[in-house]
């Protein structure tokens, strides 16, 4: 038996199967996967995402020891409310982990991470907090649901009172703040809008059913992972992990080496060892043939070298296969993909594939 | 509970039989494998005329999260294939006994009758041994 969230004993009574996700018993799904894809780039879904795990950083020198270990730069964060999506990295810069860290006060932050290196994570954090006098406070409290969609700020504001329900309308993308005992994100993991709330362990079954008797759909880990995928979207542990830097792993845009004097761990290994222009890089691809993308298929570029798919899946909303893969830097525009000990052609393409509930790609 | 007709065979990789006239024999996946494995996105079936081996791999059916084989119940010789199921391989999902069939194929007579095939009840049993 795996962990459990809050909600299980609720996903079993809605007929979910349940799986293990980084050892977690966590729904993959409740009828189909595909039905639940398309309520989230329709309507609205909501999805229990408690496994990830809620840190808070506090003390003065909180901003210090971010600055120190994530490859973005959390001075980005110049108010309350501000959120940052980055990495951190270990001394030969490989990803320990990704997360999203939000600013509430000059002596709080608020970071969630992966559910399978939650443990890895906290250890990390903690031995590099030692040195700041930062506590680190696991909120095993705490709950997440992750509502997503075109509908869903709208249908999740209808649980909040008229001021609560306005501050949280208010949130601009990629912001969250504390409202009325929750904390409410314009964030997700899906390419849609939406917010991710964070709130009391005790109230998240209630708050399930009241945002699913106004039709938001129960969703799986399935029909999230189809989401992030068309979202482009890295999966860590499949598409990143302690072998890959941030550079070959699409997420050069979330490494601030400005201000040159900020040293977070990792920067030597950056630009000692030639990773800012590196011999790989993470590239969309789409399949031109019947079939589906699977990691760890053989990518082969004619005259190049080869890679492998990271991620791949049947994508609902183009109805063909799409992949995430890490090929040759100087891959060009298509490259075959060994399925089964055929090869099939493929298209390289640049992420995101589906964006606000539009194909971004044919 | 899932579906499962009277009038078919069934096998402990969960594909269904049915016979045809003149030795010919169909087969697919039961309702029970199809609920299990999800929304089927892509069917790859063999060519007309392959020999088949029983135990042997024959088909290929992709979910959106997983591809599983499907392993031939019979020996014999692939004569006709369910060609629709390549622009709508979810028809499995939806019907799994009918529309959904795989593939025909033509008993190998040297191979003699099909080994371990069980009736519906023994089936039904079977499903509940393994904790539907």
């Amino acid at each position: 038996m795996g962990r459990r969230t809050v909600l299980f004993d609720l996903h079993r009574a809605l007929g979910a199967r349940i799986v293990d996700f980084g050892g977690w018993d966590m729904p993959l799904q409740y009828g189909s996967q595909i039905v639940e894809h398309h309520a989230v780039r329709r309507a609205a879904g909501v999805f229990d995402v408690s496994h990830m795990c809620v840190i808070d950083l506090t003390g003065g020198r909180a901003r210090e020891l971010l600055e120190r270990i994530l490859a973005n730069d959390v001075g980005k964060l110049k108010a309350p409310g501000q959120m940052l999506y980055g990495c951190m990295l270990n001394e030969s810069a490989g990803i320990i982990d990704d997360l999203v860290v939000g600013f509430i006060a000059d002596s709080r932050f608020r970071i969630v991470v992966n559910a399978g290196t939650r443990d890895k994570d906290l250890g990390w954090i903690r031995r590099h907090a030692r040195g700041f006098g930062v506590a680190v406070i696991e909120r095993t409290d705490l709950a997440i649901l992750a509502i997503q969609g075109p509908e869903a700020r709208a249908k999740t504001a209808a649980l909040l009172s008229g001021a609560d329900a306005d501050a949280a309308l208010a949130l601009r993308p990629f912001h969250g703040s504390e409202i009325g005992g929750w904390f409410v994100s314009r964030t997700g993991y899906t390419g849609e809008d939406g917010f991710e709330v964070i709130v009391p362990a005790v109230d998240a079954e209630r708050i399930w059913r009241e945002v699913s008797a106004l039709g938001v759909l129960p969703c799986g880990l399935g029909a999230r992972d189809t989401l992030r995928l068309e979202a482009g979207m890295n999966l860590y542990g499949s598409d990143m992990d302690e072998t890959t830097h941030p550079f070959e792993s699409g997420l050069g845009w979330t490494v601030a080496m400005q201000p040159a004097g900020r040293r977070f761990i990792g920067r030597d290994a950056l630009e000692s060892g030639g990773a800012l222009h590196p011999p790989r890089r993470l590239v969309g691809l789409v399949l031109e043939e019947r079939g589906v993308l699977r990691s760890h298929q053989r990518v082969i570029v004619p005259g190049i070298g080869e890679g492998a798919i990271t991620s791949g899946s049947f994508a609902p909303t183009l109805e063909r296969s799409i992949a995430l893969a890490r090929v040759p830097a100087l891959t060009g525009d298509t490259v075959q993909v060994e399925i089964r000990g055929k090869l099939l052609g493929a298209r390289v393409v640049k992420p995101p594939f589906v964006r606000l509930g539009k194909p971004l790609v044919q | 509970m899932s579906k499962i007709p009277t009038d078919l065979n069934y096998t402990r990789a969960h594909e269904w039989l049915r016979t045809l006239a003149h030795g010919i024999v169909e087969f697919g996946i039961t309702d029970h494998a199809q609920h299990a494995l999800g929304d089927l996105v892509f069917i790859e079936l063999p060519e007309v005329g392959r020999k088949l081996e029983a135990g042997g791999a024959c088909a290929v059916v992709e979910s959106v999260k997983s591809a599983s084989d499907v392993y031939s119940p019979i020996s014999g010789e692939v004569v006709e294939c369910n060609g629709a199921l390549l622009d709508a391989p979810e028809t499995v999902n939806q019907d799994a006994y009918g529309a959904g069939w795989l593939m025909r194929v033509r008993l190998d007579p040297r191979a003699g009758a099909p080994a371990d095939l069980m009736s519906a009840a023994d089936y039904e049993k079977f499903l509940e041994t393994e904790g539907e």
